[in-house]
C-alpha cells in the first residue's frame, strides 16, 4: 500500500503578527506540524503496518518545512518531499491544490491520499476536498475511523448531524479528524535514522506545474486587507452592590426584557 | 483548464439548499436571507439549488423565503449525500447558466461540496465566511471571515474567476421571514447517473441523538467557563439554566474537561450562537469565544476579574464570584416567578 501523507507547518497561531501590506510576518515565528496531520501521519502508518507498503508525506512551503517532514520521518515515515518554490509563494486553496496535486501525481502509482481536515492557520478546510477534485478522487471526509483490505478504504465520517460509514475504492483522498487515533511518540530508533535521511526539495519544474496556476497569480482569490476582529467597547454597564442587590437587579432587567 | 472568466456573461445569485432526510438545512434558510439582499443590491434574480430524491416539497418553501427560482435535481441516487454526484449536477448547470454568486452555508456538507465545486469551476473560494457585501462600483463580492483561530478577520474578494463563492458559517446569518404569498419558478434540472460510476458507496448513515434543541438554535444561553467549572458552581451554573429555560454552552476548556459536551462549545471550533439572552460565567473572552457570541442579543456577564475582556461583549457585567453571585440570581428569579 503507498501512501501520500499531507502536512503544512503552522505557525504558532497565538503569536502571529502582519507587516503594513497585510502579509504574515513568519520570520521568528515558532512553527509547529498542523496538530491534525500529525494523526494523518498515524492513520497512514497504522495502515503500512497492517499492510506493507510505504508512506510518503509532503510538504509545500518555505525551507523551513524541512523540519516538519523530519519530524514526520521520525513518527516513521519512509520518505519526504519538500515543496519549495518562490513560484509556490501566496497561494490560496486553489493553488495550493493544485501544486500539491502536481507533486502528488509525479510521485504516481499511490493508494491512498491522506490529509487533515483543517489546518489551524488558514482554518479552510478546503485543500483536502480540492486536492481530491484535481486528481480525480473519490473524497472520503472527516474520518473518526479508517480501514481497508489492502483494495479499498472504509471510513467512519463525521457528517455534521449523521455518522456515516462510506467505502471507496483505491486510489482515494481521505481527510482525518483529530478523534480518529492518538499518534505515537517517537521511538529513539527512529530519530537517528530519519536524521540520515535525504529530503529531495521540488520546484514548480519539477512537478510539470503551469505557472499561470501557481502562487499568488494563479490564486482566483485575493486578500483586500486583514484586520483585528472588532471589540465594541464600554456598552456594558457593571452593576454593584451586595450579591443581593445585584441579583435584584439582573431580576429586574430580565423581566423588564420580557427573558423571565 | 480555463483561465480567466468573461465576466460580463455571469449573471445572478445562487444559493445552494442542502437538505438532510428531505427536512431544509436551517443555515439555506439563513443563506437565502443573505443571498436576496446580494441579489437585490445587484439587481439580479436569486435561484436556489436544491437536490436530493423526493424534495420537491422544499422547493416551495425556497421560495417562500425569497428564491426567484429553484433549480430542482431528483434521483433516487442522489438520496444519500455524495460530494462527487453533487459536484457533477451542481458544476454542469453552473457552467451553462453562468451565475456570478454562489454562496452555500459551512456546515459539514458545505464544507465538503464547496471546495469541490469551486476547483472544478476554476475559480476562488472564501470560507466560513460571516460577513458578506457588494462593491457596488467594481460589482464583486466582498467576503469576511476569521482565520488564525480567529485572531485576525480577512476581507476576500475574487476578481477575475467566477462565480464568486463564499461558504457561510452557520448562525451568523438570521433566517428571514417567509411569505408563502410569494411565486417563484421550479425548473427540473436533468439527472443522468450511472450507477456503475459512482465511487463512493455509503454502507450506513445514522443520525445522531439530540438531547432536544441545538445550542445554535437556542433562545436562552448559559455559557459555563474554567472560572465556573467547580462541581459547586456547576450545579449552580445548570440550576440558572433550569430556571430560566435555557441551554448550556460553554468554552472549549469545559468541553475539554467533559463538563460539557463538544456539540454546545462556542466559538471559532465550536458553534455561532444567536440567542435573546446569554449568560458566560466564568468566562475569559478569547477572541476564540467571543467569535461565537457577537450575534447575542443581550449578554450579562458574570467573571471574578472586573478587567476580563468578556465584559466588552456585555450589557449587564457583574465582577464576582460566581459560586456567590449565582446563587443570588437564581434566588430573585424564583421570586419573580411565584
Ligand atoms: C487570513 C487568511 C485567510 C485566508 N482565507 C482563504 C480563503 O478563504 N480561501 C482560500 O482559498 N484561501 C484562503 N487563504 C489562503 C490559504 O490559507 C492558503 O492557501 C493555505 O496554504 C491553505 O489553506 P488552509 O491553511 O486553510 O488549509 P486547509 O485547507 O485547512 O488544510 C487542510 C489540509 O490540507 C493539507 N495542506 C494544506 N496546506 C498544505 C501545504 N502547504 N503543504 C502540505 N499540505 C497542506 C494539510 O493536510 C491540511 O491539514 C487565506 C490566507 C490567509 C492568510
Ligand atoms: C485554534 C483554537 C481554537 C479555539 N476554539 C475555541 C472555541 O471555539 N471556543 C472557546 O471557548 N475556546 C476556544 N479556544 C480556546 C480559547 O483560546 C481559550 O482558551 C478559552 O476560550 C478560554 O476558556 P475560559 O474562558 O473558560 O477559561 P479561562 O480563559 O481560563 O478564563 C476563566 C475566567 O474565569 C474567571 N474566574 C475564575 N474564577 C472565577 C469565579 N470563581 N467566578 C467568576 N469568574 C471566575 C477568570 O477571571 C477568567 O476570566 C480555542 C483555542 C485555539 C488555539
Amino acid at each position: 500500500m503507498k501512501i501520500i501523507v499531507t502536512i503544512k507547518q503552522v505557525p504558532n497561531v497565538t503569536k502571529v503578527k502582519w507587516d503594513a501590506d497585510g502579509s504574515l510576518i513568519r520570520a521568528g515565528l515558532p512553527t509547529i506540524i498542523n496538530p491534525v496531520d500529525k494523526h494523518a501521519i498515524e492513520a497512514a502508518l497504522e495502515l503500512k503496518e497492517k499492510h506493507g507498503g510505504e508512506v510518503i508525506v509532503i510538504s509545500m512551503g518555505p525551507g523551513q518545512v524541512e523540519s516538519a517532514l523530519r519530524e514526520a520521518l521520525c513518527m516513521g515515515a519512509d520518505q519526504a518531499i519538500q515543496l519549495t518554490d518562490r513560484k509556490f509563494a501566496g497561494a490560496d486553496t486553489w493553488a495550493t491544490s493544485y501544486a500539491l496535486g502536481c507533486a502528488i501525481k509525479k510521485i504516481g502509482d499511490y493508494d491512498l491520499v491522506i490529509s487533515g481536515v483543517e489546518a489551524m492557520d488558514g482554518n479552510t478546510a478546503q485543500v483536502g476536498p480540492q486536492m481530491a477534485e484535481f486528481l480525480g478522487l473519490p473524497l472520503l471526509s472527516y474520518a473518526l475511523g479508517i480501514e481497508s483490505d489492502g483494495k479499498k478504504v472504509q471510513i467512519q465520517q463525521k457528517l455534521g448531524d449523521f455518522e456515516r460509514k462510506i467505502e471507496a475504492d483505491f486510489p482515494a483522498l481521505v481527510t482525518v479528524e483529530k478523534e480518529i487515533n492518538e499518534y505515537r511518540v517517537t521511538p529513539m530508533d527512529k530519530i537517528l535514522e530519519a536524521f540520515e535521511k535525504e529530503i529531495p526539495v521540488w520546484e514548480a519544474d519539477d512537478v510539470d506545474a503551469e505557472l499561470v496556476h501557481l502562487g499568488l497569480k494563479g490564486s482566483p482569490t485575493k486578500l483586500r486587507k486583514v484586520f483585528s476582529p472588532k471589540i465594541e467597547k464600554g456598552k456594558v454597564q457593571m452593576l454593584e452592590g451586595t450579591p443581593e442587590e445585584i441579583a435584584r437587579q439582573v431580576a429586574d432587567k430580565l423581566n423588564e426584557k420580557f427573558l423571565i | 483548464m480555463a483561465t480567466k472568466a468573461n465576466i460580463e456573461e455571469h449573471k445572478n445569485v445562487w444559493v445552494f439548499a442542502e437538505q438532510n432526510n428531505g427536512k431544509l438545512a436551517k443555515v439555506s434558510l439563513e443563506m437565502l436571507g443573505e443571498g436576496r439582499k446580494l441579489a437585490d443590491k445587484l439587481g439580479v434574480e436569486l435561484a436556489a439549488f436544491l437536490i436530493g430524491d423526493n424534495v420537491k416539497t422544499s422547493a416551495e418553501t425556497l421560495i417562500a423565503y425569497g428564491a426567484d427560482k429553484v433549480f430542482l435535481a431528483e434521483d433516487p441516487e442522489l438520496k444519500e449525500y455524495r460530494t462527487e454526484l453533487y459536484t457533477d449536477i451542481i458544476c454542469k448547470k453552473a457552467l451553462e447558466e453562468k451565475p456570478e454568486i454562489l454562496i452555500i452555508g459551512a456546515s459539514a456538507i458545505g464544507r465538503d461540496l464547496t471546495p469541490r465545486v469551486s476547483f472544478r469551476l476554476n475559480t476562488g473560494c472564501t470560507a466560513d465566511c460571516t460577513e458578506l457585501d457588494i462593491d457596488e462600483e467594481k460589482r464583486l463580492l466582498v467576503s469576511t471571515r476569521p482565520a488564525f483561530g480567529g485572531n485576525v478577520m480577512a476581507t476576500i474578494i475574487c476578481p477575475e474567476h467566477r462565480p464568486q463563492m463564499s461558504t457561510v458559517r452557520p448562525g451568523v446569518m438570521a433566517v428571514p421571514e417567509a411569505d408563502a404569498s410569494r411565486t417563484g419558478e421550479i425548473i427540473t434540472v436533468p439527472v443522468e447517473i450511472k450507477p456503475e460510476e459512482i465511487k463512493v458507496r455509503v454502507i450506513e448513515s445514522n443520525e445522531k441523538e439530540h438531547e432536544g434543541e441545538k445550542i445554535e438554535d437556542a433562545e436562552k444561553v448559559v455559557g459555563i467557563g474554567i472560572g465556573a467549572s467547580d462541581p459547586e458552581s456547576v450545579e449552580y451554573v445548570k440550576e440558572l439554566a433550569k430556571v430560566l429555560g435555557a441551554k448550556i454552552g460553554g468554552s472549549r476548556p469545559c468541553v475539554e474537561k467533559h463538563i460539557i459536551p463538544h456539540e454546545v462549545q462556542v466559538g471559532q471550533t465550536g458553534k455561532n450562537i444567536r440567542p435573546e439572552l446569554y449568560i458566560p460565567c466564568g468566562i475569559s473572552g478569547t477572541v476564540q469565544h467571543t467569535t461565537g457570541i457577537t450575534n447575542a442579543k443581550y449578554t450579562i456577564a458574570i467573571n471574578k476579574d472586573p478587567n476580563a475582556e468578556i465584559f466588552k461583549f456585555a450589557n449587564l457585567g457583574i465582577a464576582g464570584d460566581a459560586k456567590v453571585i449565582l446563587p443570588a440570581i437564581i434566588k430573585e428569579i424564583k421570586k419573580y416567578k411565584a
